[in-house]
């Protein structure tokens, strides 16, 4: 059986400046995967490759079609949330607007509707800040608005570029819990880019090590937690 | 005083096409940050169509909702065809593609339909139903001018079309990020901004006559106006539209005199880039270094 999401040799530059040497990974539905690796590796361009943001050598084929060489908004409407570094948020719209706008491609009003309340269940904060404009929003409270704003697509893949960046620890914790329940209750797939390497191993079923834009490790996330080097270098014990 | 709120009314009524038109501007700059410098060049073809139409026997408003849809197609054609293969050229390479089409639309203009000067009808009757302090043209063309306005508002606050719009605008990677066809939103854009210029343009020609070179005036003014207001905001450069036909008006008659008129808009240009350059209502634009 093909996998769910398959990269095979790819490639992506930023004008000469290459940051992806083939990079190779696979995984499948209803699986949550991480890509760690040092800053500059090139874990967030490999985000914006899968999803048409940066020009691309090589194949992204997902779920049996090839989605590579496409327009990034063709490759959302395939059911692929990205929650973007930075956040992306629609600064002068109210956090309303920004969540249905998630939905944007939805046809279905009625599930929309109750999308939108069980986003607010999962974040309460939002909720209490739908009518304010969400250029005001704390950094926390944008990142959650961006979590949210994915998974209004409900998506059946979402690409998180460092989802915990910014958030108090606490915070970070009740993020990834929700994260974890999403998976399980509604088979949403992820892939991960983390800083914080432990947490995203406790979340991944899968991981890959990417070092200057080539995959230089793989295996399930409990293998790679007991890898030396991985240990040494990103878990720092 | 009859005199004065004469001249008030009659300046809220120019004020109001200065206001669309404005409004057209600041459309196109919320997408693009770029001054649309043939706005004034499509409404008036745009009036042209309307002209022969009504020439060629179709009554007033039939005229006038066809013109609209055309204004409408002629923008989207053209952001399709002229701006999007310039889309990621040089602030310069892009400023003359706008002179261009402005040079281009005139003189086309001018060789289709001849330089005479030529009257154009209003749909409002002659007679005043207003009031004595207002023509009827004067009170039917504000009352347009509302109409657009509020059509435009309830568009872009309460439709999810009108919703992905906006964000496009605003945050082009975001849009497509949540599926947002970000370069047909732009394409729509420009032919709202068109059409709204079509309805300022056919609002307008009664009173200045319709001619290829009927808009510079009305341009420059519009331009004045968005700047009042902020170029980035759309209810600014309402009030400003409103704002510059009434001064326009009342310093005309009273005090500079008609000849002067159009010195009212560059001093207003130069006065609010000196002391005010955000407008009244714009975002004072802050750039972390």
């Amino acid at each position: 059986m093909a996998a769910f999401l398959q990269v095979a040799g790819l490639h992506a530059a930023y004008g000469p400046t290459r940051v992806l040497h083939g990079i190779d990974f696979a995984m499948d539905e209803g699986t949550i995967t991480t890509l760690l690796g040092a800053n500059g590796a090139g874990k967030t361009t490999t985000l914006r490759a899968l999803c048409g943001m940066v020009k691309t050598q090589g194949e992204v084929k997902f779920a049996g079609e090839r989605i590579d060489g496409k327009a990034t908004e063709s490759i959302v409407r395939k059911g692929i949330a990205h929650v973007p570094d930075g956040r992306g948020t629609f600064v002068d719209l109210t956090t309303e607007e920004n969540l249905r706008l998630g939905a944007y491609t939805r046809k279905d009003r009625d599930a929309v509707e109750t999308d939108l309340q069980r986003v607010y269940g999962y974040f309460p904060r939002l909720k209490e800040r739908r009518e304010q404009q969400a250029g005001t929003l704390s950094g926390g409270e944008q990142q959650m608005l961006a979590v949210s704003r994915a998974l209004m697509l409900r998506p059946r893949l979402m690409l998180l570029d460092e989802p915990s960046f910014g958030l108090a620890p606490l915070i970070v914790q009740e993020l990834f819990a929700i994260l974890r329940a999403v998976n399980e209750k509604e088979q949403v797939s992820m892939l991960v880019v983390e800083q914080n390497a432990a947490m995203a191993l406790d979340l991944a079923d899968h991981a890959y090590l990417i070092e200057t834009g080539r995959v230089v490790l793989s295996g399930t996330s409990g293998e790679i937690k007991q890898n030396d080097a991985v240990r040494r270098s990103y878990l720092g014990y | 005083m009859d005199a004065f709120l004469h001249q008030v009314l009659a300046g809220l009524a120019t004020g109001g096409i200065y206001a669309s038109l404005a409004l057209a501007l600041v459309m196109i700059y919320q997408a693009t940050h770029l001054v649309n410098f043939a706005q004034g060049e499509m409404a008036m073809f745009a009036t042209y169509f309307a002209w022969s139409l009504i020439n060629a026997g179709m009554p007033y408003w039939p005229a006038f909702l066809l013109t609209v849809a055309f204004a409408f197609v002629l923008g989207v054609v053209i952001e399709r065809v002229i701006i999007r293969p310039v889309e990621n050229a040089p602030v310069l390479a892009v400023v003359v593609v706008f002179i261009a089409l402005l040079v281009i639309l005139n003189s086309v203009t001018g060789w289709i339909f001849t330089y005479t000067i030529k009257p154009f009808p209003s749909p409002f009757p002659p007679e005043p139903i207003f009031g004595k302090y207002i023509t009827s043209h004067d009170g039917g063309a504000i009352g347009v001018t509302l109409v657009v306005l509020l059509l435009l508002y309830l568009f872009f606050r309460y439709t999810p079309l009108g919703l992905a719009m906006r964000a496009a605008a605003q945050n082009p990677d975001s849009a497509r990020l949540v599926g947002i066809r970000v370069g047909w939103m732009l394409a729509l854009g420009w032919g709202l901004a068109a059409a709204i210029g079509g309805v300022a343009g056919m609002m307008v020609a009664p009173i200045v006559y319709l001619d290829p070179n009927m808009m510079g005036g009305v341009l420059l003014y519009a331009f004045a106006a968005a700047l009042v207001g902020g170029i980035d905001n759309p209810a600014g450069a309402v009030f400003g539209g409103f704002l510059v036909g009434v001064l326009e008006n009342v310093l005309g008659a009273f005090v500079i005199g008609n000849e002067l008129k159009l010195a009212v808009a560059l001093v207003l240009i130069i006065g609010v880039l000196v002391v005010r350059p955000s407008g009244f209502f714009g975002k004072v634009l802050v750039t972390r270094v």
